[in-house]
Order: structure tokens, then C-alpha cells, then sequence
């Protein structure tokens, strides 16, 4: 019954998108107040009914029901309750249907929270993600249906992936579809300025928290998962230029391009139509990467259902949905006037070549990522593309940014003076450089200009964003001089982040050691300044997996630091063998232990690791994740709501 | 307004290069070897750069698989406690290590096992392209004679392995 009910909410939700989509839009044409009030009450519905289908869906798993495909495809009566209520989102058919509820309560949010917008641009916003929804949920009832049923009903389940059945996993997605689906808005507001014709500062007003605070999500999202590739696929490496990883790192990149050309918008007035092409893009991204992971072009672990009629499906909506937009952009752009006038030496300029950087690195990304696919297509051959073409295409593109991100905030908008920006930072030159030195020789060893580089890079991103404040607090009014818009409190936060996460990535790829031993119980292995004592190895019995746990006392100086329980284990179900490395994490180090195959007598093989500072990498993430919340929450996007209307042009109809 | 109109443009190329894409499914290439010897080739083992493995002395006599696979390939991951249960069910299975350091793929094969009874490591990928590898992990059924008889692309999964790789082998098997 649970099925059937989640399957009625879901068509009832696809209903209430075709409302949300049709009678706003075509209200606004047409000029009729009573049906662009239907808008609002249509995107609540739609939120609640999908909300409604993805409970039933949750519950289905919860209460083993195992008549429904999907639910015995990737759960199993002994997997324990989280990793049942996260196998709703483990695999194709739930993720969609996540995706969809993610994507109908970002709407209902916008139908919450955005009172002062006019009533007909509200009602475009919300008609153009009610259309985007209209395909998404037509693509889950004609493809992709979670709710079919499986008769007669075998007696137990699959089992979920061994490798999803993880903490870091189960919150990934949500986080990352917030993040992606979060760029829907902008991407509304956007083709909702387009169609009314009024591209002006108030609409970049209305985008920019809606758009921080996706952002701020994709990063969260893209930082659990680099986070879980770590611990879980081993190895110590955080970052694998997988397809599905850069499918999410592309749009990031874009977004983070958008709330950098939205500020100019907003401040300025200037680059209307640039930040409108990259509200579209940064959305179109997300709906590719959806279309790459999906649709089985590109083999990659992540592709878990791969399916032609569902990539057919995907691309034609992908094809509707950005060639529509980009049309009107073509229609529309050419009227929208740019008056701002600034300087070669400005902030605008200066962000705009922050833009130009990080559009060149997102489209170096998906040149890497489709290649082995535009090769092919050409019929030139077979090429595989691995990390060796990431790492060095894209720390061309990424090192003047990082330097540039220092002095950005101090150049003053309009006109600045180089001379004068050139005697504020001349000293942080080389303090970062020494600093940078210091660092290295007293806990490392200095000699390798690469980290070198990333250290000082990260001083000097560091000093430059506090330098603001330092001024401020010595010329202005002294403490009264730290009262300033929680934006600017944001962006330093972001941009310290970004310190942090050099760090992180300098130190850990330049100075972790690690070593492969033979360990017998009673013997230990030195690495790194730490003994690594094994104590054996004694059987575990999980819910729904047996293992082999390795004990392992970690001492240094004589001083016991930690012990270490790395597992390998065997899953019952899917006959799976997975390796769970041990990790002590810290500040300052992570120890890392992992179970090799076990040799002769009860000697086994065992891989040590010492990583310094990998953790700042995900801290620098962090960071400005609470940057970009921070930003988000500045006082004058709520009180815009007072001063605020939205002009529209009359004649200006779509 | 022509200006405005090249992101469309731009797009239009892309969508056609991704509907191209579609119709070719990556793991149905048909390869132009099947049905000819295994080109043959010298490389250093995995294990040790003093020892050469030789194609055409290994890839002969005995049905085999040759798996293509590199430590920096995260389906290969995935893959890889499939292929230690076909080495403990006694199919011989031969590793190429593509494009990957020797350092990285001896600790792939300490940290996950080894189910194979020989690697090649081929670090510029040159035999790879002898072998028209598209990417990793491929893997290709080898007869007695060293006849490439069918080439699989991506991770070999237990459905695949009953429906298509395991037969073939067992009827491989019982040839001459």
C-alpha cells in the first residue's frame, strides 16, 4: 500500500508542477492576477506531495518491503536502519526522486521567503522551476520509477553497495543535491529577468543569498565526498578526477564564478548580461552532470544505472531546457544596456578576471571529463584521460587566482591606484615568503619549491584577507571599526578558507610518508616519528558483515597516542570484501592504518600512513561553506524587502 | 545579436557531440581484435622491472584474462574483489598496469590482494594502444592459441561474468 500511495503523490506532484508551471507563466503573459496567484499554493502542494512520495519511499525500506524493485535491489533485512533509510538515496531511481524533493522545497522556500518581490516576478520564478520540474518527475514516472513493484516478492534483498553503506556517503548526496539543485533559483530568477526584460540590480539583489547559500551546500557536498573517498577508497587521496567528482566540481567552479559577478551586478551595475549567462550555466552544469553520471556515456563507479532510453530522456530535457534559456538570452541580451564605466585597474576588473579564470578552469574540466567522448565521437581513436591531464592543466589556471583572490577585496571599485595597492601589500610579499619558510623548516623540511609556493600562497592569501580588518582597526574608530555587513564578514571567512585548504593540500601531498610492512603480533614498525605496535587480529561480527579486526597501538616518545582498529571486511550478502582503514585524525597529523592480505602464520600485511594536515583540506571547506551562509545571512537582503519593488515594464511581455 | 547567439551555438555542438556519445555504448565497443592473435609485447613485470613478461609465452596455452586495470582507476576499485573471487574459482587472469607508477599499483595489489598470475606494467601506455584500450578497467578472453576472442569494457560484474565471460571461458575451456 506504502508503494502505491508514494506512486499517487508522485504523479499528484507532477500535476501540481504542470499548475506551477503553466498558469503563472501564461498569467504573466497574459496579465492575469488570478492566475499568477496561483503560483505560490501550487509550489507549496508540489513540495508537500513529493514530500509525502519520499516518505512512503523511506518507509518502504524502513519496513523491508521487499515486493517493491527497488527496495529489494539495495537493501537487506540485516543492514541496520540508517543504511536503510540512506539506501533511499543509494542508487538511481531514489536519487532522482531526492533530487526532485530537494528541488520542490528550494521552491517552496522561494514562495516563503521572497514577499517583496512583485507578484508577477515571483510568479515566473516559480513558473520556470515548476517547469524544470515537469521533466524531472516525467523522467522518474516514464524511466525511472522507484515504486514498481517486484512479484512475486523474493524473501530477502540485495544488500546495499558495501561501499555506500558509510556515514560520509549516506549525508553526501543531500548536501551536494542542495547544492545542485539550489542552482535552479538563480537560474529562475534569471530567465525570470530575462522574460520580463528588466535585468537590474534589484533582481542581482534577490539572486545573491539564494545563490550563497547553494553554493554554500555544493561545498559542503563536494567536501563529504572528498572526505569519503579518502577513508573509504584508501589510498589517503582526497580527490580522483573521477567523472561524477568533476561533474560536481564543474558547477561549483561556476558558482563560484556567479557570486563573484552577482556582487558586481549588485555593487555596480555592471556585467548584467555576463552574470545572467553564468546564472544559466551554472544550472546547465548540474543538469550535464546529472546527464554524464546518469546516462552511461562515461564509465565511472559512480554510474550505478546506466540505462540509453533514460540518457535519451535526459539529453532531450537537458537540450529543452538549456537551449530554451540560451535563446532567450540570445532574444533578450542584445536590449539590456551596460552603463557602469570602470577602470582597467578596479575591482570590477579584477573580478572580472577572477570570472575569466574560473570559467576557463570549469571548461578545462569538462574538456578532460568529455574527451575520451569527443575523441570517439570524431572517430580519432580511444584516449583515456587521467589525473596526469588535470593536475597539469589546472594549476595554471588556479595559481593566479589564489593570488589575485588577496588583493581583490583590497582594490577599490570603479578606479584604483596600483601605486597605492602596491604600498599596502608590499610587505606582505615577503612575510608570506619567510613565513612560508619558517613553517616549513621548523616542523618539515624545506627544499621543495612546490609547497613552498602553496604555503606562501596560503600566508598570503591569509594576511590579505585580515588585512582589511587590521586597517580598520587602526585608522578607524578602533573596536567600532569591526562593525561591518555580515557579507564582508563572509567573504573573509571564504577566502581564509581558502588559506586553509592550501595548507592542507601543500603540506599533506609533499610530506606524507607512508610504508607497507610485514606485521606478526608482538611486532611494530616505525613511520614517521610514531611506533605502530600490532597486537593482532581477532574476528568481528557485524549486522551484516564478518571482519578481521587488527588492533594497533600507536606510541610516540614512549607515550601511547592512539589505537587503531582497521577492519577487513567480508559482506555476507553481495560477497564483497572491503577494506575499512583506521584513522586517528588531528590538526596536526592523521595516522592511518590499513589491513593488507594476511601472510603465513598470523602475520599480515599492513599499509602505514602519517599525513600531516590533510584535515585543513576539508576545514579550508568548511570554512567556506560558513563563509557563504554567513554572506547569505547580511542584513540588507532582509531588509531589501521594505525598500524594494519591482519595476516591471509593461510592454516588455515574454 | 550574433554574439548573444554563440553560447546556443556552443550548446548545440555539445548536445550533438553527447547524442553521438549515447549511441556509443562504452561498453560495447566491438574491437577489430577479436578473432586475431593478441598483439604481442615485452614489458617489465609489475613486481619486478628485472623480470620481462612476455606476451607471447604467458598469453598462450591455457584460456586466460587479460585485465587492463591502474591504481588511479576508481572502477577498477570496484572491480577488484570480483576478479580475487574468480583467481580463488582457478581462472587464469593476466594484469596489464596502464599508465600508473610502480609504487602505486604494488600497493594496490598488497592492499587488495592479487588475482593476478602475472602483471605487465606498461607506464607510458604503449602497449595499451597496440591493444586499442579505450579505459580502464577492459578486460579481454584469451584462448589456447592466443586469440583475443571477446573484449569486456568496464568492471566485470557477476551478471556479466554468467552471462557472457563465464561461458565463454567454460566453452574455451573445453576446445582443443
Amino acid at each position: 500500500m506504502t508503494a502505491e500511495l508514494g506512486q499517487l503523490a508522485l504523479i499528484f506532484a507532477l500535476l501540481m508542477a504542470a499548475v506551477q508551471a503553466f498558469f503563472p507563466l501564461a498569467g504573466a503573459a497574459l496579465r492575469l492576477p488570478a492566475w499568477v496567484a496561483v503560483a505560490r499554493p501550487a509550489a507549496r502542494a508540489q513540495a508537500l506531495f513529493l514530500a509525502v512520495s519520499f516518505y512512503c519511499l523511506v518507509q518502504s525500506f524502513v519496513v523491508n518491503d521487499f515486493s517493491v524493485r527497488y527496495v529489494a535491489e539495495h537493501s537487506n533485512s540485516a543492514l541496520p536502519l540508517f543504511y536503510r533509510i540512506a539506501a533511499a538515496w543509494g542508487a538511481h531511481e531514489g536519487s532522482v526522486l531526492l533530487w526532485a524533493l530537494i528541488l520542490g522545497l528550494w521552491t517552496a522556500a522561494v514562495s516563503l521567503f521572497n514577499r517583496a518581490l512583485s507578484e508577477i516576478f515571483t510568479a515566473r520564478v516559480l513558473g520556470v522551476l515548476g517547469l524544470v520540474s515537469v521533466g524531472i518527475l516525467a523522467f522518474i514516472l516514464f524511466t525511472s520509477n522507484p515504486f514498481d513493484r517486484l512479484l512475486p516478492a523474493p524473501p530477502d534483498g540485495n544488500d546495499l553497495n558495501p561501499l555506500l553503506q558509510d556515514f560520509g556517503l549516506a549525508v553526501h548526496p543531500p548536501m551536494l543535491y542542495m547544492g545542485y539543485v539550489g542552482m535552479a533559483v538563480p537560474f529562475a530568477f534569471a530567465i525570470a529577468a530575462l522574460m520580463s526584460g528588466t535585468l537590474d540590480i534589484a533582481w542581482a539583489r534577490w539572486s545573491r543569498p539564494w545563490t550563497l547559500v547553494a553554493w554554500s551546500f555544493l561545498t559542503l557536498g563536494i567536501t563529504l565526498g572528498s572526505w569519503w573517498a579518502y577513508y573509504e577508497l584508501g589510498w589517503g587521496g582526497w580527490w580522483f578526477w573521477d567523472p561524477v567528482e568533476n561533474a560536481s566540481f564543474m558547477p561549483w567552479l561556476m558558482a563560484t564564478a556567479l557570486i563573484h559577478s552577482l556582487a558586481v551586478t549588485e555593487k555596480r551595475g555592471a556585467f548584467k548580461v555576463w552574470t545572467v549567462l553564468l546564472a544559466i550555466f551554472a544550472f546547465s552544469l548540474s543538469l550535464l552532470g546529472m546527464f554524464l553520471v546518469r546516462s552511461g556515456v562515461l564509465v565511472s563507479v559512480h554510474a550505478f544505472a546506466n540505462d540509453p532510453e533514460r540518457g535519451l530522456f535526459i539529453l532531450a530535457f537537458l537540450g529543452l531546457v538549456i537551449g530554451a534559456s540560451l535563446l532567450l538570452y540570445a532574444i533578450r541580451a542584445p536590449a539590456v544596456k551596460d552603463h557602469a564605466r570602470f577602470h582597467w585597474f578596479s575591482r570590477e576588473a579584477l573580478l572580472l578576471v577572477n570570472n575569466v579564470l574560473l570559467v576557463v578552469a570549469a571548461a578545462s574540466v569538462l574538456l578532460g571529463t568529455l574527451y575520451p567522448l569527443v575523441l570517439d565521437a570524431l572517430g580519432l581513436g580511444k584516449i583515456s584521460v587521467g589525473p596526469p591531464y588535470f593536475g597539469s592543466v589546472f594549476a595554471p589556471v588556479t595559481a593566479p587566482l589564489f593570488l589575485l583572490a588577496g588583493i581583490g577585496p583590497l582594490v577599490a571599485w570603479r578606479r584604483d591606484d596600483p601605486a597605492r595597492l602596491w604600498r599596502q601589500v608590499r610587505w606582505l610579499v615577503p612575510i608570506s615568503l619567510t613565513a612560508a619558510a619558517v613553517i616549513a623548516a621548523l616542523w618539515f623540511r624545506v627544499g621543495d619549491l612546490v609547497t613552498l609556493a602553496f604555503l606562501a600562497t596560503a600566508f598570503w592569501l591569509g594576511a590579505t584577507a585580515l588585512l582589511p580588518w587590521w586597517q580598520r582597526l587602526r585608522r578607524r574608530e578602533g573596536w567600532r571599526g569591526l562593525r561591518q555587513p555580515a557579507g564582508f564578514y563572509g567573504m573573509t571567512l571564504a577566502h581564509f578558507g581558502l588559506a586553509v585548504f592550501l595548507v592542507g593540500v601543500g603540506v599533506s601531498n609533499h610530506y606524507s610518508v607512508e610504508r607497507t610492512v610485514r606485521l606478526a603480533p608482538g611486532d611494530s614498525a616505525e613511520l614517521g616519528g610514531y611506533r605502530f605496535l600490532f597486537q593482532g587480529v581477532r574476528a568481528f561480527d557485524g549486522p551484516n558483515y564478518g571482519a578481521d579486526e587488527g588492533i594497533f597501538e600507536v606510541y610516540r616518545d614512549g607515550e601511547r597516542v592512539a589505537v587503531l582498529r582497521p577492519q577487513k571486511r567480508f559482506y555476507r550478502v553481495q560477497r564483497n570484501v572491503m577494506t575499512e582503514a583506521a584513522i586517528d585524525p588531528g590538526l596536526r597529523r592523521d595516522l592511518y592504518v590499513a589491513l593488507g592480505e594476511p601472510l603465513e602464520g598470523d602475520a599480515w600485511s599492513v599499509r602505514l600512513y602519517v599525513k600531516p594536515a590533510v584535515r585543513w583540506i576539508w576545514l579550508g571547506g568548511l570554512l567556506m561553506m560558513a563563509g557563504g551562509l554567513l554572506a547569505a545571512a547580511d542584513r540588507r537582503y532582509r531588509t531589501a524587502r521594505a525598500t524594494a519593488a519591482v519595476p516591471v515594464s509593461v510592454n516588455a511581455t515574454a | 545579436m550574433l554574439k548573444y547567439l554563440l553560447p546556443l551555438g556552443l550548446f548545440a555542438a555539445l548536445l550533438i557531440l553527447l547524442g553521438i556519445g549515447l549511441t556509443l555504448n562504452p561498453r560495447e565497443v566491438p574491437s577489430p581484435l577479436v578473432g586475431r592473435p593478441a598483439p604481442t609485447f615485452t614489458l617489465p613485470r609489475l613486481d619486478d622491472p628485472e623480470t620481462p613478461f612476455d606476451s607471447a609465452e604467458q598469453l598462450r596455452g591455457r584460456v586466460s584474462l587479460f585485465n587492463v586495470w591502474a591504481s588511479w582507476c576508481v572502477a577498477c576499485r570496484q572491480e577488484h574483489p570480483f576478479l580475487m573471487q574468480l583467481a580463488r574459482q582457478g581462472v587464469t587472469i593476466y594484469g596489464l598496469d596502464y599508465k600508473d607508477t610502480r609504487e602505486a599499483g604494488l600497493r594496490w595489489i598488497e592492499r587488495l590482494g592479487n588475482p593476478y598470475r602475472a602483471v605487465a606494467f606498461d607506464a607510458a601506455g604503449k602497449v595499451a594502444i597496440d591493444w586499442g584500450v579505450y579505459g580502464v578497467p577492459e578486460t579481454f578472453v584469451i584462448d589456447k592459441q592466443g586469440v583475443i576472442r571477446y573484449k569486456h569494457i568496464g568492471p566485470i560484474t557477476p551478471k556479466d561474468w554468467e552471462e557472457k565471460l563465464g561461458p565463454l571461458v567454460d566453452y574455451l575451456e573445453k576446445q582443443p
